[in-house]
């Protein structure tokens, strides 16, 4: 069990002296295995959620629970894959991917296998060399996942992991996060501002108020899925080309925008 | 608004301004030294330190040629470097990662780290008398402020990804400075080496004020109260030469580092 349970969870922010409320009484929760995308305007504090999750910063008031337990601090069982990437520009592809492993005292043959595992899991065979700098932007995120998926993590935390990529490679790379989450389902909290890309990829979209960040609305895009079987289609085009899937695309839309509205006027 | 600067000639004009600003240099020196502005003996011309620093290249001064002397200049010089990197780049990495030691350490050095390595000769002479201890410890004071100072502030200001990225992946202090802090500020620990090796050999006349056998600081002391200021220019060519040189190796490495990095 592994589930990340927000329960009125509230976070203070401090500028120049003053103290601003970045997220107010946030409650949901992501089940064992599931999948959550966190929509919101910008600003509303969705990456502070992840972040509180991670255990890079604590919540002023309320909880958040990982697994049953307060989270104590950032560790490898929530493995976290930043929207910059975050890899280290001195090490190679094969070493960052090996780099949380190395802290764990694994025999080496394990950590070989486990590495060499992940590297054709993520198409970045005969890149194992390479620098983070000698690779596209596309490239080094895969390196960044793959550094996350080899340590095992109950949790993943993804904080818009694609919103630094071209159209085209987001697209493949939405699609090959569908293919792995297949392979190996985790719970994953999914931090991003493309609604498409929400409802693409999750089981459910929390969508969040603008600031002081508050859950909204959460829709389930599971019963749809299924019911309009959009698996059948191996492209996200397709996907997101079928009438239920525009139809929950623009009903978040409208969420967001009078979110927005509210904001202007 | 950002100007060009027409780029084209930039490298051949400056080169000729560079050898222009020389030609001043020049005229100026050889005006005053045969104008009888200042006595001959106290500002020799050019051409004759040109010719004293080729002398030396052979003939022995206070006991021993030039290349001897800068040979042990160049051993006591890397021997307090050495010891200025080898303990000011570790600690400085440490007190960028540990607050307490931080706050312990900060104050005493900010005390220390304004003497002049000259205000230890004194010291540096009674404490070791004529030994390799009394050098090493003044060039010590000249190159450890910007060692440690560059290797704290290279590790203190790492973005604070790279170190979240190493907590998620529940990595301890010690791997964490060996494998983030350390090759983070790479550049910044590079660039400090390079100033801290330009004020070590600053130092180093100071240093052989105090020493008895040889070094170029000591075959000038000794050309001074021989009133050869020749053998003094000599010797400040030479010290002008070896430090441009050792400044120009650093510079090498610094370039390589950030090469590896594909920061250039």
């Amino acid at each position: 069990m592994s589930a990340i349970q927000f329960e009125d969870a509230s976070r203070l922010f401090e500028r120049d002296g003053k103290t601003f409320p970045a997220l107010e009484n946030v409650n949901f929760t992501v089940a064992d295995k599931e999948f959550v995308a966190l929509v919101g305007p910008s600003g509303c504090g969705k990456t502070t959620c992840l972040r509180m999750a991670a255990g890079f910063e604590v919540p002023t008031a309320g909880r958040v629970l990982v697994g049953g337990m307060q989270v104590p601090g950032p560790g490898p069982d929530r493995a976290v894959v930043f929207q910059q990437f975050a890899l280290f520009p001195w090490k190679s592809v094969e070493d960052n991917i090996a780099f949380g492993l190395r802290n764990k005292n694994m025999a080496a043959e394990e950590r070989r296998r486990r590495v060499s595992g992940v590297i054709k899991l993520m198409g970045l065979e005969s890149y194992e060399t390479a620098f983070p700098h000698q690779l596209s932007g596309g490239m080094q995120q895969r390196v960044a996942i793959a550094r996350a998926y080899v340590l095992d993590p109950q949790v993943l935390l993804m904080d818009e992991p694609f919103g630094a990529l071209d159209a085209q490679t987001r697209i493949v790379m939405q699609e090959e996060l569908v293919r792995i989450a297949r392979v190996n389902p985790r719970t994953v909290l999914f931090i991003t501002h493309a609604v498409e890309e929400a409802v693409y990829l999750a089981d459910r979209v929390a969508v969040m108020t603008r600031r002081p960040g508050r859950i909204k609305e959460i829709l389930d895009v599971r019963a749809i899925r299924a019911a309009e079987n959009w698996d059948r289609h191996e492209r996200v085009e397709d996907v997101m080309d079928l009438e239920s899937f525009v139809h929950l695309r623009t009903h978040i839309w409208r969420l967001l925008r009078d979110e927005k509205m509210a904001l202007d006027g | 608004m950002h100007v060009n600067r027409n780029p084209l000639p930039s490298k051949v004009e400056a080169f000729s301004l560079g050898m222009a600003g020389l030609a001043c240099f020049v005229a100026i020196w050889v005006a005053a030294s045969i104008s009888g502005l200042v006595p001959r003996q106290f500002l020799p011309t050019p051409w004759e330190v040109a010719l004293r620093t080729y002398n030396l290249l052979w003939e022995p001064f206070a006991g021993a040629t030039l290349p001897v002397h800068l040979a042990r200049s160049f051993e006591r010089f890397a021997s307090g470097f050495t010891l200025a990197a080898a303990v000011g780049v570790p600690l400085g990495l440490l007190m960028g990662w540990f607050r307490w030691l931080d706050d312990m350490i900060t104050p005493v050095f900010d005390g220390l780290r304004f003497i002049s390595p000259i205000a230890w000769v004194p010291f540096a002479a009674l404490w070791f008398g004529t030994g390799l201890g009394g050098p090493i410890l003044i060039i010590f004071s000249g190159a450890f402020p910007p060692c440690l100072i560059n290797a704290y502030r290279g590790a203190r200001f790492v973005d604070r990804t790279y170190i979240e990225a190493a907590q998620m992946l529940g990595t301890g202090n010690r791997r964490t400075i060996l494998h983030v802090l350390l090759p983070a500020s790479f550049p910044a620990i590079v660039a400090g080496l390079r100033i801290g090796a330009g004020l070590g050999w600053q130092s180093l006349v100071g240093a052989e004020l105090i020493v008895a056998s040889a070094g170029v600081g000591y075959m000038m002391v000794q050309g001074q109260s021989n009133i050869s200021t020749r053998t003094v220019m000599a010797g400040m060519i030479a010290i002008g030469v070896v430090g441009l040189v050792i400044d120009v190796a650093l510079r090498q490495l610094e370039a390589f580092v950030r090469r590896r990095r594909g920061l250039r």
